[in-house]
């Protein structure tokens, strides 16, 4: 971390995004997260992601629950609304703000702890129920903020610090995602933002629940030699199903990927995903498919990454209850009030006969 | 036999049914209870009914009161046995002189009756046997028959309960007819073999005027949907799901939007208590007016999110439709006994604001105000019903509303202030009531924004342990709990009919036995003023009763005590003063209970009994 903040000023030729913000507009209080953190490094394509998308900082609300992850929505997007919960339920949190106004664009962010421990079972509802969101969780297999605990992601027989075997087996909220029902679905590294940001970018434009689980090494707890979730370890397993390129509807560019290795998706707001394929027989539109290849990956000691999957017809919970247009949190009196002609009729069907 | 000495009574008794749940003897009971208040009598009706779904005894007792008195009154002067479980039972219950209406197809050793009742058969299941052929109707219009029986066993106008049946089964006259059938099938049986009416009769009356009749989570549903609630988040928990049952009802017919059929509310079951009071937050931290209904085990599972709605400053509304407690306790019986629960519930230093409705009209009005209190005093707060209020149709004023009242949504600053430049600082004591200024996210580009935590904060929501931060943030949250007093419904004094040196303090449920409690007292020349405290913090019209009294009786329906708890910590009162008077097997309290106990304890303080001259008065002052 750094104490040092930053000079606000800026030069007169600093890039700015269509709507006139510069990429300082986007960023946060500063981290106070150990030095090489990757979860700094989420941070930073958040920021890129949000800047390249032309999104009003105020149009986003950030959610968190408790952890070294969890923090990390204090130090971006300064100009949003933030709201770091308690350990392990930010989905419920998250659910009840995307209820209460359906034009926010909420960003949960979570831990391994935070969402395959304790709060499993809420991640597990907030992907079936179809939330719309973009839920990251900064995967490091371990407790940050405790010193070092395994977490339920941390892979069987990896070796903590101490040197502890975790005997444990991991849960792949990957997987569990693919399996809940969350409709835009991907892995990532932190330290990879070229994937990164674009994977962001698409998961923020996407309508329902998305999900990407960022492999993000605890530098100061788990970036040891045996531990599965190091910098070293993930480089070396890490087998990318697809690069993806975000593209808004205005931007019409993808000469510079040769034909017949493209995957085009259209969203729902009519923006494009490009996959460019690596892997050749690669569908990201098989849900099964998709949990197929990543066990498939897993059993050889890879780790997928890339969009696995996604459904760009998806639905949201707003649709499933048929919910105004309006946010909720904007109807007057007027039109939540029935008034005291509907009460005085009340009154009278409850009275004697 | 014929030395019974029988009950006679018009409007004034108590009739119980013995049933076995699942047999669909609940819709026909409550039928019953309406056709009584049709005619114009008042009547409480009590659902006594078991954890389950099928086979175990249920009881419908329905108290009728030409005096009005709503309250249980303990006893039953006519049992409709119908439950050979718990027939024993039931015998044994009916008071001296009472009458016992059953199924006489089989017949039964007369040592399986009493003396000292009067023993009235209906030949039920074999008349149905008779009349039906489908196994289901055998068993349904038992219930309907049991009722045309009573009708003319109490002398009642069979039309009433003929429109009542009609009314029901509007649009689907083939039921209208089967119902309309057995019910005469009963009332003719009982007029032929039976001398009608017996010592008990319902006279028509206008003792309900233009009163209502409908249970406290309905109306606490209805209030919510009034109160301007948009989310709802829950969990099923006996006694409280028939709240979001009922709101979501209102809403349908109140809140669609009348041209595209959206609707402008929504309303989530969620996987537990922990997920619907987070997404409650999660609604109100971002500007809805949201809120849950729970009881007991869901009050426990929210502990940690209570916390932080407290401290990080969100106004939520929570309905707890209280149930006997500790862990799973009595599902289906009534109790007080989660004051202290929801009055500092989480960790660390934590108090909430309470609500106490005594009865449905309360529950709608206060349901409606908690949202305005939520966001005047952006915190979380609690309408403390219970199983007997929630779900019991009772009597009760009409629900009345004023088109010109606007909803209080509190110190929300909006974009036009924020441009303008006014100072925000989310917790920021501007105005000196501690209570500070918030904005609703996606407000301002650039201004306004902050991030909400449970960890503690300066005053411009910024992360410290500063030790001075954490002070100025305590106090100002104290300051607002006394600004809370003031906003809060006030309580209800009764003064008795003459100077009393002892008081009475009750709440909620407890309120229409204390009521004929009083006038009870009062005919033994015991007079007691009486305080009804409808919330938490208390006023200090509280405490200050309390001090102006020699002693103060502290009458709830739990074990410890909990309100009398809350007195003594809160207004520092010296427990001796506090008086308890503690009624907890899960029934409703009666006012025989309570003129009981506090009788006894002012005979035994040798309080001087004003000049009422009654034999009791003469015992008492000896």
């Amino acid at each position: 971390m750094t104490y040092l903040a930053k000079p606000r000023l800026l030069r007169p030729d600093t890039p700015r995004n269509t709507l006139g913000y510069t990429r300082r507009d986007y960023e946060g209080a500063i981290s106070t997260l150990c030095a090489g953190c990757g979860h700094d490094s989420i941070s930073a394509a958040v920021v890129q992601a949000c800047y390249d998308l032309d999104i009003e900082p105020h149009r986003v609300a950030k959610l968190s629950g408790i952890g070294c992850s969890s923090k990390t929505p204090d130090y971006f997007l300064g100009n949003s609304h933030g709201f770091n919960t308690t350990h392990g339920r930010m989905p419920s949190v998250l659910t009840g703000a995307a209820l209460a106004n359906r034009d926010l664009i909420y960003l949960g962010v979570s831990g391994d702890g935070d969402s395959a421990s304790i709060g499993i079972g809420q991640f597990a509802h907030a992907m079936r129920r179809g939330v719309n969101m973009t839920y990251l969780v900064e995967n490091n297999g371990v407790y940050g903020l405790t010193k070092g605990q395994f977490s339920a992601t941390a892979d069987k027989g990896s070796k903590s610090k101490r040197g502890v075997v975790n005997n444990e087996t991991p849960i792949d909220l990957v997987a569990l995602a693919l399996q809940l029902g969350a409709s835009y679905v991907a892995r990532s590294f932190s330290g990879d933002k070229e994937q990164l940001i674009p994977l962001i970018k698409g998961a923020l434009r996407h309508l329902g629940p998305s999900f990407i689980d960022v492999i993000s090494p605890c530098v100061t707890f788990n970036n040891h030699a045996g531990s599965t979730k190091s910098y070293d370890y993930v480089r070396e397993h890490n087998d990318a199903v697809n690069r993806l390129d975000f593209i808004l509807p205005r931007d019409r560019i993808n000469a510079s990927y040769p034909p017949g290795s493209l995957r085009r998706i259209v969203q729902h707001d009519g923006s494009i995903l490009h996959l460019r394929k690596l892997d050749s027989d690669y569908d990201p539109s098989d849900r099964i498919g998709a949990m197929n290849h990543l066990q498939e990956r897993h059993a050889l000691g890879e780790i997928v990454t890339g969009l696995l999957y996604v459904d760009s017809s998806a639905e949201d919970l707003h649709r499933h209850l048929n919910t105004v247009e309006k946010p909720l949190n904007q109807l007057g009196d007027a039109y939540l009030c029935p008034g005291s002609k509907v009460l005085e009729a009340l009154n009278a069907s409850l009275r004697r006969s | 036999m014929s030395a019974i000495k029988t009950i006679r009574a018009s409007n004034d008794f108590v009739i119980k049914f013995a049933n076995v749940n699942g047999s669909g003897s609940a819709s026909a009971n409550e039928l019953f209870a309406r056709a009584i208040m049709n005619m114009g009598v008042p009547v409480a009706p009590r659902n006594i009914f078991p954890s389950n779904i099928q086979g175990m005894p249920t009881w419908y007792e329905m108290r009728v009161s030409a005096a009005g008195w709503l309250g249980r009154r303990g006893g039953c002067d006519l049992m409709v046995a119908m439950n050979p479980q718990t027939w024993d039972r039931d015998i044994a219950e009916l008071s001296s002189g009472g009458y016992l209406v059953y199924d006489s197809t089989k017949t039964l050793p007369r040592s399986r009756f009493r003396e000292d009742i009067t023993v009235l058969g209906v030949p039920l299941t074999e008349i149905c046997n008779r009349e039906y052929t489908d196994p289901r109707q055998r068993q349904l219009f038992k219930n309907i028959m049991y009722v045309g029986a009573l009708t003319a066993l109490l002398d009642m106008d069979l039309t009433v309960v003929d429109k009542l049946i009609a009314d029901q089964y509007r649009g689907k006259d083939k039921l209208i007819d089967a119902n309309v059938n057995a019910l005469k099938l009963g009332y003719e049986y009982a007029k032929a073999s039976h001398s009608c009416p017996i010592g008990l009769r319902i006279e028509r009356c206008d003792g309900v005027g233009d009163r209502i009749f409908i249970n406290g989570n309905d109306a606490c549903g209805l209030g919510a949907v009034y109160g301007g609630a948009t989310v709802a988040a829950w969990y099923p928990i006996t006694p409280s799901t028939s709240v979001i049952e009922a709101f979501s009802g209102y809403c349908r017919k109140f809140r669609t939007d009348p041209d595209n059929g959206k609707a402008r509310y929504a309303v989530v079951q969620a996987e537990d208590e922990l997920a619907s009071i987070g997404m409650v937050i999660g609604a109100a931290w971002n500007g809805a007016r949201a809120f849950t209904a729970t009881s007991g085990p869901g009050i426990s599972l929210m502990q940690e999110f209570f916390g932080l709605a407290y401290f990080a400053e969100v106004p939520v509304v929570v309905f707890n439709v209280q149930r006997g407690g500790p862990s799973t306790g009595m599902p289906t019986r009534t109790q007080q006994s989660d004051l202290i629960a929801c009055a500092y519930a989480s960790h660390g230093d934590t108090r909430h604001v309470l609500l106490f409705p005594q009865d449905p009209y309360e529950c709608f009005t206060f349901g409606a105000q908690a949202f305005d209190l939520a966001d005047r005093l952006q915190t979380p707060v609690f309408v403390l019903l219970d199983l007997d209020i929630g779900m019991n149709d009772r009597l009760c004023q009409p629900f009345d509303w004023d088109d010109q009242r606007r909803y209080d949504r509190g110190k929300v600053m909006s974009a036009e202030e924020l441009e303008a430049g006014k100072n925000f600082g989310r917790y920021l004591d501007v105005d000196g009531d501690g209570i500070a200024w918030r904005t609703i996210p996606g407000t301002h580009p650039s201004k306004g924004a902050f991030f909400s935590r449970g960890t503690t904060r300066n005053a411009y929501a910024k992360y410290s342990e500063a030790g001075t931060d954490y002070i100025y943030n305590m106090e100002r949250l104290r300051r607002k709990f006394e600004t809370a007093k003031k906003l809060l419904p006030a309580p209800v004094l009764q003064r008795a009919a003459q100077p009393a040196r002892y008081g009475a303090i009750y709440y909620g449920s407890t309120s229409p036995a204390m009521a004929e409690a009083s006038v009870l007292l009062a005919l033994q020349g015991f007079h007691v003023d009486t305080l009804r405290v409808r919330s938490f913090p208390f006023a200090d019209e509280v405490i200050d009763f309390i001090y102006a009294h020699d002693g103060v009786f502290v009458v709830e329906q739990n074990e410890s005590g909990q309100l009398r708890m809350l007195l003594i910590n809160e207004g520092e009162v010296d427990p001796k003063r506090l008086l308890r008077v503690l009624h907890y097997d899960g029934t409703p309290i009666t006012a025989s209970f309570i003129s009981g106990k506090i009788a006894e304890a002012l005979a035994l303080r040798k309080v001087k009994v004003a000049s009422l001259t009654t034999p009791t008065r003469k015992k008492v002052a000896s």
